[in-house]
């Protein structure tokens, strides 16, 4: 079996003209969690379903688990759990005939079904719920009870497609931490995409931006903020006319990569802000520059996505209405 | 448990389990039957249809082909219920589990069609409480074997158009306009001699003539066709039906 647990390389998905996925290479290490950044539209969800073995790729490789993507579906389906950015559950069941059903087409006999749909309850918290019907469940929780249903064939890999979307932020954090506890209790591989940056930093140990079909960056959250340059420490002057004399007296130090002026303020770029504003600080002193303000900012996700893309990931986003129009647009073709 | 049996038959309980739970679906399904069955009872009670035996009652004659109606009209119901999975995004949850599209659409019809044989049960008990005679056991469980292949291909008719189509309203004008030419140009509602000729060769090709035709020689003792012929000739069907029904299923679009 090969060394990684998802093996993909030049994958292309065409729909007539429009290139949605345009050949894209990666791999997930095993027991990683791997996340797919990126604003909607940007081929993430063609990707998870390329993988998951819903729709045909049109060129390139994928490998899940070692098997096939395209020749070797029934294997890979197998070895892997979805969960799917829209609801799939069958909300005229209860949760638990909902899991139960899912076990028994997974082959799990009887006496193991009871066990593990018991204890996946137990981790979704939703034991109590577990003999209502899934209509009367709230958003969040039938998004528990899916990443439950996710785990019952005990996957190699765990696929989750925009797993908190929709949801209040009080229950997107709860899900983020069943999906973190699921890697250290089960050493799953999970393979996540979301357009949330504080979800993909929060979660992933590596993430792939992706836009427009392409990956422009992958690496390590930490690897990916310092690849962008250093921190920047700003500094808010009382007077505008000290400027001057302060970019003087701070061109001895070499540690700073680039100045910006705006107003009375001083954009540095350094790479490590908060060993360097001592000495930066007794300059001012020395110089009788008054400061009346001092802030460090670390590069944030954010940060990275603007600079490889141009733009924030945020513009992207498309409100909620839009969404609904595209599903209903997609339904009616 | 061998994952193949146990697809078809989670699908099969899950059918059932939503048609038990929706008794608006359960009324509905079997208002419209009894309807037809109770007003064209009554207003036709009294009329002579030529080659009719006369000792034939007019509601003795019309219950075989309700209940043939009761099973067609499952056709609708499956293709709906698919195209609402579909929809809904629960079709993506059963494509994706490690089955054969074979079994997924197996279970289905197997759902579809036990659902439309509980509605002709309900019908059955229904008839005999205004007067419908039935003449022996035997009979009623050979009136079963018809209905059961009429469900079959009907079902796996309304699955092979719902699984190329993804309009729901579009879907059930469609359906509409294939399944009441051929409700009533398989003489549910009249002999077949009363038919000009050149419409009568339609009717052959309609595979509900010869579920009809069946039910009534089962049930009535008045065949057109004899029982076994009506049965070989739906068995027939049945299967090309129902493989027609796994080809479409394996091409069908899950998103």
């Amino acid at each position: 079996m090969s060394k990684y647990t998802i093996e993909v390389s030049n994958l292309v998905k065409r729909y007539g003209n429009f290139e949605a996925v345009k050949g894209i290479s990666f791999n997930v290490n095993k027991g990683e969690i791997f996340g797919f950044l990126g604003p909607n539209g940007a081929g993430k969800t063609t990707t998870v379903h390329i993988l998951t073995t819903i729709i045909d790729k049109t060129s390139g490789d994928a490998y899940v688990c070692g098997y096939d993507v395209s020749k070797q579906k029934e294997k890979v389906r197998e070895n892997i759990g979805i969960v799917f950015q829209d609801p799939s559950l069958d909300d005229r069941l209860t949760g638990y005939e909902n899991l139960d059903f899912h076990a028994m087409i997974y082959g799990i006999n009887k006496e193991y079904r009871r066990k593990r749909i018991k204890e996946a309850l137990e981790m979704v918290e939703l034991e109590d719920k577990a003999d209502t019907l899934v209509m009367y469940y709230s958003g969040g929780m039938k998004r528990r009870l899916e990443i439950a249903r996710g785990l019952l064939n005990q996957p190699e890999v765990l696929f989750l497609d925009e797993p908190t979307v929709g949801l209040d932020v009080q229950t997107r954090r709860h899900i983020l931490d069943y999906i973190k506890a699921l890697r250290d209790r089960y050493k799953m591989t999970i393979f996540l995409t979301t357009h949330y940056i504080e979800e993909a930093d929060y979660l992933c140990d590596r993430i792939a931006i992706i836009d427009h079909g392409k990956i422009i960056a992958l690496d390590t959250p930490e690897n990916l903020k310092k690849s962008i340059g250093g921190d920047t420490l700003s500094l808010t002057l009382k007077h505008k006319s000290d400027i001057k004399i302060i970019l003087n007296a701070l061109s001895r130090l070499d540690v700073i990569e680039d100045v910006k002026v705006e107003n009375n303020s001083i954009y540095l770029i350094l790479k490590d802000a908060s060993s360097n504003i001592v000495d930066i600080m007794n300059i001012a002193y020395n110089k009788n520059v008054a400061i009346e303000k001092v802030e460090i900012r670390r590069p944030s996700l954010e940060d990275v996505f603007i600079h490889y893309t141009g733009r924030s990931i945020r513009e992207e986003e498309g409100s909620n209405l839009d969404r609904i129009r595209m599903r209903l647009r997609a339904g009616m073709r | 448990m061998n994952r193949e049996f146990a697809a078809i038959y989670v699908l099969w309980l899950r059918a059932l389990k939503r048609f038990i739970r929706s008794p608006s679906q359960i009324i509905g399904s079997v208002a419209m039957p009894l309807l037809f069955l109770i007003f064209l009872g009554l207003g036709f009670s009294n009329v002579k249809f030529p080659g009719l035996p006369s000792n034939l009652d007019y509601i003795d004659f019309l219950v075989p082909g309700i209940l043939g109606m009761s099973m067609l009209f499952a056709a609708t119901t499956a293709g709906i219920s698919l195209l609402w999975d579909r929809q809904f995004g629960f079709l993506k949850e059963v494509m994706v589990a490690p089955v054969s599209r074979l079994s997924i659409m197996l279970g289905r019809t197997l759902g579809g069609v036990t659902t439309a044989f509980i509605q002709s049960i309900m019908l059955i008990i229904f008839s005999i409480l205004i007067g419908f005679k039935i003449i022996s056991v035997l009979g009623l469980i050979a009136s079963f074997i018809f209905m059961l292949l009429i469900g079959l291909i009907f079902v796996s008719l309304g699955l092979i158009i719902a699984s190329v189509m993804s309009d729901i309203q579009g879907f059930g004008l469609i359906l509409n306009l294939l399944i009441f030419p051929l409700f009533f140009l398989s003489g549910a509602l009249y002999p077949l001699n009363v038919l000009p000729k050149y419409v009568r060769y339609i009717v052959y090709l309609n595979p509900l003539t010869y579920g009809i035709d069946g039910i009534r020689g089962a049930l009535i003792n008045f065949s057109i066709f004899g029982e076994t012929n009506d049965f070989i000739i739906l068995l027939i069907v049945a299967a090309a039906s129902l493989s027609i029904g796994a080809h479409a299923f394996s091409k069908a679009k899950i998103v």
